[in-house]
């Protein structure tokens, strides 16, 4: 495309009208299943949430009535566990994603020069992120399996534990190390390694490429100039990294902060996991409230907007981005 | 008497400089060079053990697991693939079914990349070529897919399908799954349709070719690799897909999908572990296959523009 062709268009303006039509007319049926099932759904929920719906009573009662009230969020924030549920998700989300970024940099820097078998290396770094979710978390949950798993297995045998670690099921243990006692929270620690063991692959393909595409004549500047080794790594490779890392990190939370699937997979939302996501599905089924569920879904995307927007405004993330 | 002495100093210093440096240099990429090694280790473990232990558990009897649960490697002479043909067979003979889950699979997730597919194209291509009322914004729509949480979109639509009475039914996911992966596949064949050189369709243009003809002999076959792999990224979306097959389809057992019968009958303790890890490993295997078929495609059709920073 020349410039030339550019202004003999601008100049002409049916056929930039003929383009602007056909580019509506091709664009509107994405467009407009986006609008139904996706757009649609989250103001419908506004007005769910106002309501009073329930699963039992949902084929008799009309679907607008025009009662709306502030009952549901009462309900819910009042609600016991409530508060727990969202520090558990705030820490779940910072921690989860904080360890996921950092090991798939750990990952990109190790498989970043060419050696042989690198792309074998590279394509099972990629295993944890394109496996079925349910298939993963099954594998876990027998891993660490009180009586069938082998993580307990060999710390009964090799490790000398004791007794079997119930890594999904216990709520807290208290740790003694040179005399302090620490109380771990067993099951949390234990959702965050696997939401850091598997997300990680997705933080490393894009630090990787990153990593690839850096011009070389900076570091190789710096090498000439007497830069070890993990000063070149510090001061010349990762300030270059950490435009994709602010990216990740948004992105990384968002998806975490939203995380349904992994959590109830793993432990059902029990022994101290619950988060908001859990809880909204144990309003929508356990319970059949659909008002309800639909108030607390409202908060978890309200708190998240809030978070970013904070995130957003930081000195931090404008200078990263 | 002070001057030399000071260059005998200056001179002493200029030669341990470049040494110390030299040394340094060396000390740490020994170093490095080992936990790299170490590294590499590490992770080859942690992502592909769990894999293994997967394969393992499948082919082992129930009574030898809960004897030596330990065990990484097992005797060949152990090895045993009934597990296999129960979790496939369906429930009338005695198996579990997952047959059916496979075949419910299946189609929810062909037709669901025919879909996405579909729309994807007119829309990827409108998006990279024409220049229309509101084309930067579209964006901003496809925003709200990733922002808002599944389980926020669930409900409404739990509701709007359980009215209309497609709740069981498998059009309804196929339609969510569509409109979910959306965002990701016009961002995918966008960045083909861009690269296909203007000049080609100007020509064709010029020939009398309409916008569509265009589109179908030029554009889509020369985008066609992208376009495979862009489907078969959302034919395993669809497949791995948890919450909305739970939501929908959970009432009927006819009508599981993969993850669905997997997780419900994860939970029963009717069912022997090694024989859901068959299970586990039948759901695992062609994701891997497709993945590693396409690996180049979709992980440069993903990170496009990730180089730029």
């Amino acid at each position: 495309m020349t410039g030339a062709a550019k202004t003999a268009r601008r100049r002409e303006p049916t056929l930039e009208q003929r383009e602007a039509r056909a580019g509506l007319a091709l664009i509107s049926p994405t467009v407009i299943i986006v609008l139904a099932v996706v757009v649609a759904p989250i103001i419908w929920t506004f007005i769910i949430a106002f309501q009073d719906l329930r699963l039992r009573t949902l084929g008799q009662t009309g679907l607008f009535p025009l009662e709306f009230s502030l009952d549901n969020f009462v309900e819910i924030v009042t609600a016991a566990g409530f508060v727990p549920a969202l520090t558990t998700t705030i820490v779940y989300s910072l921690v989860g994603t904080t360890l996921a970024i950092a090991l798939g940099l750990a990952a990109a820097l190790v498989v970043r020069k060419p050696f042989r078998g690198r792309t074998l290396v590279r394509g099972a770094m990629l295993l944890p992120y394109v496996a079925p979710v349910v298939a993963v978390t099954f594998v876990w949950s027998i891993m660490l399996d009180p009586n069938l798993g082998i993580i307990n297995a060999i710390g009964q045998d090799v490790l000398g534990w004791r007794e079997p670690i119930p890594f999904l099921s216990q709520r807290s243990a208290t740790w003694q190390i040179l005399g302090f006692q620490f109380d771990v929270p067993v099951a949390l620690v234990t959702v965050i390694v696997y939401q850091a063991w598997r997300y990680f692959p997705f933080a490393f393909l894009f630090l990787l490429a990153r990593l690839q595409a850096l011009p070389g004549d900076l570091d190789e500047a710096a090498r000439v100039d007497g830069a070890t080794p993990i000063q070149r790594f510090r001061f010349i490779t990762l300030p270059q990294l950490m435009g994709v890392i602010a990216l990740l990190a948004v992105l990384r939370f968002i998806w975490t902060f939203n995380e349904f699937d992994d959590i109830y997979l793993l432990t059902g939302g029990g022994a101290g996991t619950e988060v908001v996501s859990v809880r909204v599905y144990e309003y929508l089924i356990g319970r059949g409230d659909l008002s309800a569920a639909a108030a607390l879904a409202l908060i978890l995307a309200g708190l998240l907007a809030v978070l970013l927007i904070f995130y957003f405004r930081s000195p931090a993330a404008r200078s990263a981005i | 008497m002070s001057r030399p002495s000071l260059a005998q100093g200056q001179g002493v210093r200029s030669v341990v400089i470049p040494k110390t440096g030299i040394s340094r240099e060396r000390v740490e990429g020994r170093i490095l060079a080992v936990s790299k090694m170490v590294g590499i280790a590490f992770f080859l473990i942690i992502t592909l053990l769990p894999f293994y232990y997967m394969f393992m558990l499948s082919v082992r009897p129930i009574e030898r697991l809960a004897r030596d649960p330990g065990a990484l490697f097992i005797p060949l002479d152990q090895i045993t693939f009934d597990t296999y043909t129960e979790v496939l067979r369906s429930v009338r003979d005695g198996g579990q079914g997952f047959i059916t889950f496979i075949i419910n699979s299946g189609i929810i997730a062909t037709a669901s990349v025919i879909l996405a597919i579909a729309l994807a194209i007119p829309g990827s291509y409108a998006i990279s070529r024409l220049d229309f009322f509101g084309r930067r914004k579209v964006h901003y729509l496809f925003l709200a897919v990733y922002l808002f949480p599944a389980i926020l979109l669930a409900i409404p639509l739990f509701v709007f399908f359980s009215r209309v009475g497609l709740r069981g039914s498998l059009f309804g996911l196929i339609l969510v799954y569509a409109s979910q992966t959306i965002p990701v596949t016009i961002h995918m064949l966008r960045n083909y349709f861009e690269a296909v050189p203007e000049s080609l369709e100007e020509a064709a243009a010029v020939d009398g070719a309409s916008r569509l003809q265009i589109i179908r002999r030029i554009s889509v076959p020369l985008a066609m690799p992208a376009i495979m792999a862009t489907g078969l990224f959302v034919f395993m979306i669809a497949w791995n897909e948890f919450l909305f097959a739970l939501l929908f389809l959970v009432d009927r057992r006819e009508s599981w999908t993969v993850t669905l019968g997997l997780s419900q009958l994860a939970g029963s303790i009717e069912v022997p572990t090694t024989v859901l890890m068959a299970g586990a490993v039948i759901i695992t295997a062609p994701i891997l296959i497709l993945f590693f078929l396409t690996e180049r495609l979709l992980v440069e059709g993903l990170t496009a523009g990730a180089e730029k920073g």
